[in-house]
């Protein structure tokens, strides 16, 4: 058992040593752009839509019970599922529209759904959570509208926000890989290759790279949020 | 291009029965890997709850498996188990670990002191007082977690179809390969539809499991 893991290990640091899976259009630098670009892509149109909704319904309180049941129904659509109905429309789309990327089309929609649940959701308990006493203040020394929500009720949300950004990032960069059953790019080809040509290495390599890049996401938003989260501490006193 | 049309009624019509078995069988996926994943994570919770250090590193183990991406846990499993439901379950059960452990500690941290000590003061043991206080107390987080892990299973049993499983995921599948829209259009809106009725029924047995959350304040 434990000489098949070291066995699988040492197939796995040798396929990262290969100098052919650096170079070209299967090669590391190659497809961990792609997952890159397609999940930092995803993440601003997801972005663009859900932060003015939570923004929304957070400082009006106007449809939020609504949205938020919408959104939360939202969560319940498995990406796999969704891409596969994304698909076929994104054919129509390519075919009748500019020649792009079908299994780019496809995988980008998906990711945009997945990431606006959570995106919304957190800005909106964000700025609900924000204490009343403190928008009255605000109110009482004559800021408008728009300036409590830019001046008081965004820094003091940002922290529950940004958890909700880290949550979507880091399952677009994890689902993100699907996209491979598609033909699309990505960290998920290797995967979808090492599982066609029973290659364990390559999977294996596929497997690691998403699972850091993820990781390194939860991490690298974990400071961000600290960060922010200190500073909200001070202004709030 | 043919002019068949895209969704195409009568293959539904009939193939009802298959629809049926297959639903049945995205079910009981779904129900084996909440149910072992929960009675592990409560495991998994208790010792959390009576040992606290043990808190980072399990929520740091679960958290690693959670970003391994399904496809490939899948795909890893096979040269193991074979493709088998047994795979599948491996790797379902294993992405419902982080979120319920997370939310039954959650869940019985969240319990106010005043009913912790009322329990104290009444002379139950630290036994029954998790029993009958602080878990009751805490269902409603405990169910939250449960309602996520059933989703999202749901939506990652349709991925266990490329490993030759998959419930309602066969459909889409088959329907890719096969070039027939019908199929994979049926499979994916039967087993989003899957998991809305799931989430619909979390969120109505919640209701009537802690009836005191929800009593009508008659006086102003």
């Amino acid at each position: 058992m434990i000489e098949g893991i070291l066995t699988d290990l040492a197939a796995v640091m040798t396929w990262f040593g290969d100098p052919v899976n650096w170079t070209g259009r299967d090669g590391i630098p190659n497809r961990l752009t792609e997952h890159i670009v397609m999940c930092l892509l995803s993440m601003v149109g997801a972005l663009v839509v859900a932060v003015p909704i939570g923004l929304y319904i957070g400082h009006t309180g106007r449809f939020a019970t609504v949205t938020v049941n919408i959104v939360n129904i939202g969560r319940a659509v498995p990406s796999y599922a969704l891409m596969a109905v994304l698909y076929p429309l994104s054919i129509a789309f390519v075919v009748m529209g500019p020649g792009a990327d079908i299994a780019f089309l496809a995988t980008f929609l998906a990711m945009v759904l997945l990431a606006i649940p959570p995106i919304v959701t957190n800005t909106w308990a964000g700025i609900r959570g924000v204490d009343d006493d403190l928008r009255e203040a605000a109110r009482g020394m004559g800021m408008r509208g728009h300036e409590v929500l830019r001046g008081l009720e965004i820094p003091l949300a940002l922290p529950v926000l940004l958890v909700g950004v880290r949550i979507a990032t880091v399952q677009v960069i994890a689902t993100a890989t699907l996209g491979a059953v598609f033909g699309g790019g990505g960290l998920g080809r290797y995967i979808v290759q090492g599982f066609a040509r029973q290659d364990d290495a390559r999977l294996w390599a596929g497997a690691i790279m998403v699972a850091a890049l993820a990781i390194l996401a939860e991490v690298g938003f974990g400071w961000w949020i600290r960060r922010v989260d200190r500073h909200a501490i001070v202004t709030r006193r | 291009m043919t002019d068949r049309p895209v969704i195409d009624w009568r293959w539904i019509g009939s193939h009802l029965d298959d629809l049926w078995d297959l639903t049945v069988e995205h079910i009981v996926l779904t129900v084996i890997a909440v149910g072992v994943g929960f009675v592990l994570s409560f495991g998994l919770a208790l010792v959390i709850l009576r040992w606290r250090p043990a808190y980072g590193p399990i929520t740091a183990i679960a958290g690693i498996m959670y970003t391994i991406p399904s496809l490939a846990l899948f795909a890893l499993l096979v040269p193991i188990t074979g493709l088998s439901t047994l795979t599948a379950e491996i790797a379902l059960v294993s992405y419902t670990l982080l979120i319920l452990v997370r939310t039954i500690v959650i869940g019985v941290d969240g319990v106010p002191v005043d009913a912790r000590e009322a329990a104290d003061g009444m002379g139950f043991t630290s036994r029954g007082r998790l029993l009958r206080v602080e878990l009751p107390l805490a269902l409603p987080v405990i169910v939250a977690g449960l309602r996520i892990a059933t989703v999202t299973t749901i939506g990652l049993v349709t991925v266990s179809a490329l490993i030759g499983q998959g419930g309602l995921g066969r459909l889409i599948n088959d329907g890719l390969q096969r070039g027939f829209p019908t199929m994979t259009i049926t499979g994916a809106v039967m087993s989003v539809l899957l998991a809305i009725v799931a989430d619909v029924l979390f969120v109505l047995t919640l209701r009537r499991l802690t009836p005191w959350q929800h009593v009508r304040r008659s006086d102003p």
